[in-house]
């Protein structure tokens, strides 16, 4: 009589549908999973241990660095945590410009996630399309920032510059198109039999499992479960905005495809009420102990030098206490935790960060599956490695 | 929760709006297991450690990020372990999430998890001494110079 067993099989940290350099070992029966075990910490860059030796300005660049497809949510989420901690009110333009680049941010990440998704199932075009209107998103951010990726752009208590005038043409053309474009992804895959195939009734997981592995973001909405940190709990300003948040039903990776494609629509329409909102006015906050000065008075003024000066190289002291602030990224809930002891640098830095617990969910959501289906497992999970490292 | 726990309760902190409490380590799984089933703190959103060298009596201080979904509402938890017995139970129990954030707390901090179903490392490679996050850790790593600033 024949016997059998299982093989053991690596996959990455090289792999062209591993996102990066995620490795998991799989144990096999023929080419039904057994057993996933992924294998991360190949990009551990220890930026939670470096914060603790910078300043709170000095860590924003960093924080760019984590889910680098989304650098300005990254900002975001950090620059909101610290502003909680030192109580800065932020002037409207400022939270209005924000919410419209983390909107951008949001649309920009979903390119990326449908481009790479489609064309691990193997829908090449996709690939292509969403990689040109990344590069509108692209070009928006070095017109404002100077920087395609690494943005570095908001402040805490504002933004580093006000946005140049063809800005809000240049989005609000964006956004004009941009719904046609998704058109375009739905007539490519939503009714193809090979999406179809591939997609629906992969990857279950209930909401009762998802919850209880912490699955957050369109994870989690694709499971079924309606809730949303901008909607349920607004922040930056995110109570100002309609927008629906849309739910799965199936808890499958179609359900979770049409929950992100319905975002990024939902994505264009609070960009278009935050371009309605914005008015002239200032980008920085008014608190001179902890924000910037603006820079005519650096350049002008012997007190705009030194107290420039003065921010850069010392920072500012934090009043001893800990906050946690949680914002909706494009992956699901990016948390900054500070535990300030009252210095310039932070006593603990953490980040929660979203890809890095939603990807314990892989194996629960890829045993009994065949290899071909792990890989839209990966896919439809959204992952970063530079954010599940650190 | 405060007449349930009175005696494990070690204080009750409000700062910006969040509720921080602290209790002792023996009963924090049943603390979470009470805030889980009966107030409905149903997520955990995260997991992690703060290493206080040479500013508190215990060292380690364990935080726990609830969140509620049918409430909108989040609560942190907080206990002391202490460096000497640097062991507190899983709480793997109570969520699953816990797995792999108690890992990285492991491995970063060098806490054990008792029970624990898979007590690894995480970030770091298996064979990596020490656990970067202490306090007590080079920022440069170990065996290295430490950095002067750029015109040294």
């Amino acid at each position: 009589m024949a016997t059998t067993e299982t093989m053991t099989l690596n996959m990455g940290p090289q792999h062209p549908s591993t996102h990066g350099v995620l490795r998991l070992v799989l144990e096999l029966d023929g080419e039904v999973i057994v057993k996933v075990t992924p294998h991360i910490g190949y990009l551990h860059r220890g930026i939670e241990k470096l914060s603790e030796h910078r300043t709170y300005h000095q860590i924003l660049p960093l924080t760019d660095r984590l889910d680098y497809l989304a650098p300005m949510s990254n900002n975001l989420g950090y620059i909101l945590a610290v502003e909680k901690l030192m109580d800065v009110q932020v002037p409207e333009r400022a939270e209005t410009i924000r919410i419209i680049m983390a909107e951008l941010t949001r649309l920009q990440s979903h390119l990326v996630w449908i481009a790479c998704h489609a064309l691990d199932i193997g829908a090449m075009t996709v690939f292509i399309y969403a990689f040109r209107e990344r590069e509108t998103v692209m070009e928006i951010y070095e017109l404002i920032s100077g920087a395609r990726m690494t943005s570095n752009f908001f402040r805490v208590g504002g933004l580093s510059q006000d946005v140049p005038d063809e800005f809000v043409k240049k989005v609000s053309d964006f956004i004009d198109v941009m719904p046609g474009y998704l058109d375009q992804y739905e007539g490519l895959l939503t009714t193809n039999p090979i999406w179809l195939k591939r997609t629906v009734g992969n990857g279950f997981i209930s909401a009762e499992d998802a919850i209880d592995l912490g699955l957050t973001g369109p994870a989690l909405r694709g499971s079924g479960v309606d809730w949303d940190l901008r909607r349920d709990n607004p922040y930056g300003g995110y109570e100002k905005y309609q927008f629906k948040v849309p739910v799965g039903e199936k808890c499958d990776t179609f359900d979770r495809y049409k929950v992100r494609l319905v975002e990024m629509r939902e994505a264009c329409k609070i960009i278009r009420q935050g371009l309605d909102k914005l008015k002239p006015g200032p980008v920085l906050a008014d608190y001179p102990q902890v924000c910037y000065p603006p820079k005519e008075n650096v350049y002008n003024s012997i007190e705009g030098l030194i107290h420039h000066f003065k921010i850069a190289s010392e920072g500012f002291p934090a009043p001893e206490g800990e906050v946690y602030q949680g914002v909706e990224a494009p992956k699901g809930e990016l948390g900054f935790y500070i535990v300030s002891d009252g210095g310039n640098k932070p006593q603990r830095f953490r980040i929660r960060p979203p890809s890095f617990v939603n990807l314990q969910s892989i194996e629960k959501m890829s045993l009994g599956t065949m290899i071909a289906d792990l890989v839209a497992v990966i896919g439809t999970l959204d992952i970063v490695l530079g954010e599940i490292d650190r | 929760m405060k007449e349930k726990f009175a005696a494990s309760i070690i204080d009750v902190v409000e700062f910006r709006g969040e509720v921080t409490v602290t209790v002792k380590k023996d009963s924090i799984i049943d603390v979470l297991m009470f805030l889980k089933q009966s107030l409905q703190y149903n997520l955990l959103t995260d997991l992690t450690a703060v290493d206080y060298l040479g500013k508190k009596e215990d060292r380690f201080m364990m935080v726990y990020q609830l969140y509620s979904i049918p409430n909108k509402d989040c609560v942190r938890i907080k206990t002391p372990v202490s460096e000497a017995d640097c062991r507190i139970p899983t709480a793997t129990q109570v969520w699953r999430t816990a797995n792999w954030l108690e890992r990285e707390t492991y491995d970063l901090f060098g806490i054990t998890f008792d029970q624990h179903p898979d007590l690894r490392r995480i970030l770091m490679t298996e064979d990596w001494v020490g656990h970067p996050l202490r306090k007590d850790y080079p920022l440069q790593g170990p065996d290295r110079e430490p950095y002067k600033g750029r015109l040294s």
